[in-house]
């Protein structure tokens, strides 16, 4: 069932899906639409298309319209209220909500409801953003598809037969989908961007630090950033200013004003980019790039050189690295982090049959609680932190970490911003990769470096490839504690790309049969 | 550099406290020895005087004030508990003497 009622000026309730948070906010501003009506038309939208798309994990229809009403009455009383109260999101199911089960994707959390609020879960609450529900994802964000969930795969809206990325392809697919204008998502090695790159959506990886980890279930700690994502440049702006600053209960937390972020992706829209200095990443092209992927990229920069920008050719040679040594840190990581999950205090617990032992029913709830690329990345972990390993795995590719880190000083010397592909190919098919992890994990090789060295990065539609007709994304990456400067270059990018193309491109979606 | 046996995947899972089918034994170890020869190029370029880099941004003695607040409640350390008993998380056995 879906409802088609029309509006007081006759805008109709499919139409509000389609406005940007933006556009909605100015709308609820004026008291020309209610925060519930918003809110319904995407719950409504929710419904009919997920049969298709599987976004969500847990959609909470009653909460999301009681916040929509405390939404419209805040407004209404004239107490302070946030630009997007009332703007419905989709929140990647890795943070905690005391309202909601948070399950990571795993079998491991199934039903778990926690019993506090993520820091992100509440500055949303607060500044009256209307979370929908938890969205699919890889489980504990190890993947670069969400086909590892253990509750089966998101479809991509642009085509169903591929995946929408990972490990945040739920919060992708839903606002590709028009479900929501805004989602949150986590990136480790490029689990926003890259989602955000194969939906032809906008995702951005603040700087590490930026943005809370408290209540984020952790998968590696020293990498995991988490971040807005929405359909538009400003839109992402606008949410990113919602969650991030300083929280006394993240100790890696950054304690300094938010960068300015909205009125860099205002200010960018306006088009001139005349001082910008933007270096092309020359490692990121060649060998195993799609022609598609490269052909969008090149058009891209001419589109930065017509604004002003100006544009040289920079080299990272120990780019190539970074993907090895991330895939030694993030598992060592993991092995440790994931170590919590001992079906004792929460989660899943197997085998408990009066006669094995704790450690059995440990091993067994493990077994079975977790899937398969999460087991391949504890062992790899384990034995990269084992001894007689530790130096030649782990304390090898630390090292790296500070090589990268080097690069991206001495780059950002010489220029603004660093762009790139955002992924090499575009999205790839369901079950293509599945079963080759080597193969899925080069979906990351250039939004990796990023994680590593911890400076932030974002990922803007640049249009789609000639010979499959799906996304393409351009990354923008900007020093630490700079996060204005990928909204300033998006967002100038994102309005000539739009204006040459005649259009948003993700208003070139195609239409998907919605359930009736 | 490497090659992962069999008998090392078994042993990796026992640290890891994860039980391991026969079958899933033979694939990891596959799939390890995959992965682990194409990230052991690291060892190619980290030369002794690079310092290792643990966190991108390093922040030393982070201190927030230590006020008394509140805390969870039993009930709510309790809420997710696979098994309680008398108010207690109920453990399975975890010594290995006859009853």
């Amino acid at each position: 069932m879906t409802s088609t009622t029309s509006g007081p000026e006759g805008g109709g309730a499919t139409e509000l899906t389609r406005l940007t948070a933006s556009e909605l906010a100015a709308r609820l501003a004026s008291g020309e639409v209610s925060a519930v009506e918003v809110t319904r038309a995407h719950l409504d939208r929710v419904e009919a298309v997920e049969p298709a798309v599987g976004a969500f994990l847990h959609v909470d229809r009653r909460e999301a319209l009681e916040a929509a009403r405390r939404a419209d009455e805040d407004r209404a009383a004239g107490r302070a209220v946030s630009p997007l109260a009332g703007v419905p999101l989709a929140l990647k199911d890795v943070f905690t909500t005391t309202d909601m089960p948070t399950t990571c994707g795993s079998k491991m959390l199934e039903g778990w409801v926690p019993p506090y609020d993520s820091t992100v879960a509440a500055r949303l609450r607060e500044a009256g953003v209307v979370i929908l529900g938890k969205t699919n994802m890889d489980e504990f964000a190890m993947g670069s598809s969400t086909e590892n969930s253990a509750f089966g795969a998101t479809h991509n809206p642009w085509d169903l037969e591929r995946v929408p990325g990972g490990s945040g392809g739920g919060s992708s697919a839903a606002l590709a989908a028009f479900e929501a204008p805004l989602a949150i998502g986590t990136d480790t090695g490029g689990s926003i961007r890259q989602p955000a790159a194969v939906t032809g959506t906008v995702g951005v990886k603040p700087t590490y630090g930026g943005v809370s980890r408290y209540g984020l279930v952790a998968f590696s700690s020293s990498l995991d950033q988490g971040g807005p994502c929405g359909r538009t440049v400003l839109d992402a702006a606008m949410l990113h200013e919602v969650i991030a600053g300083h929280d006394p209960m993240d100790s890696t937390s950054i304690d300094a004003p938010v960068p300015g972020v909205t009125a860099a992706a205002k200010e960018g829209a306006a088009g001139d980019l005349r001082g910008v200095r933007v270096g092309v990443v020359r490692e990121f092209s060649g060998e195993g790039y799609q022609r598609g992927v490269l052909d969008s990229f090149r058009t891209a920069v001419e589109t930065l050189t017509e604004l002003g920008a100006e544009v040289v050719e920079v080299s990272c040679p120990h780019f190539e690295y970074a993907l090895g040594a991330y895939y030694l840190i993030a598992p060592s990581e993991c092995s440790s982090n994931l170590a919590r999950f001992d079906a004792m205090r929460y989660g899943l617990r197997v085998g408990d049959d009066g006669d094995r032992s704790t450690e059995e029913v440990m091993s067994l709830t493990r077994e079975q609680g977790f899937g398969a690329e999460v087991k391949r990345r504890i062992m790899l972990g384990t034995y990269a932190l084992s001894s007689g390993y530790y130096d030649a795995y782990y304390g090898q590719a630390q090292k790296v970490r500070t090589l990268v880190s080097r690069d991206f000083a001495a780059a950002f010397e010489r220029v603004d911003v660093l762009v790139s592909p955002t992924t090499p190919t575009t999205a790839f098919r369901i079950g293509e990769r599945a079963d080759d992890p080597m193969a899925m994990y080069l979906a990351d090789l250039c939004t990796i470096p990023s994680n590593l060295a911890g400076n932030a990065a974002m990922s803007v539609p640049s249009g789609l490839a000639a010979e499959d007709g799906l996304p393409v994304g351009l990354q923008i990456m900007a020093p630490a504690m700079a996060d204005e400067r990928l909204y300033r270059v998006g967002a100038a990018y994102e309005a000539a790309r739009n204006a040459a193309a005649g259009g948003a491109l993700i208003d070139r979606v195609p239409q998907l049969e919605v359930a009736r | 550099m490497s090659t992962i046996s069999r008998d090392e995947v078994a042993h990796l899972a026992g640290l890891a406290r994860l039980a391991v089918s026969e079958e899933e034994l033979d694939r990891f170890a596959g799939q390890l020895d995959v992965i682990l020869d194409a990230v052991a190029r690291v060892g190619e370029v980290a030369a002794d005087d690079i310092p290792p880099t643990s966190h991108a941004v390093p922040v030393t003695n982070v201190f927030r004030p230590d006020e008394v607040r509140e805390g969870l409640s039993r009930e709510q350390a309790l809420a997710g508990a696979p098994a309680t008993e008398e108010n207690r998380f109920r453990v399975p056995r975890i010594l290995n003497e006859e009853a």
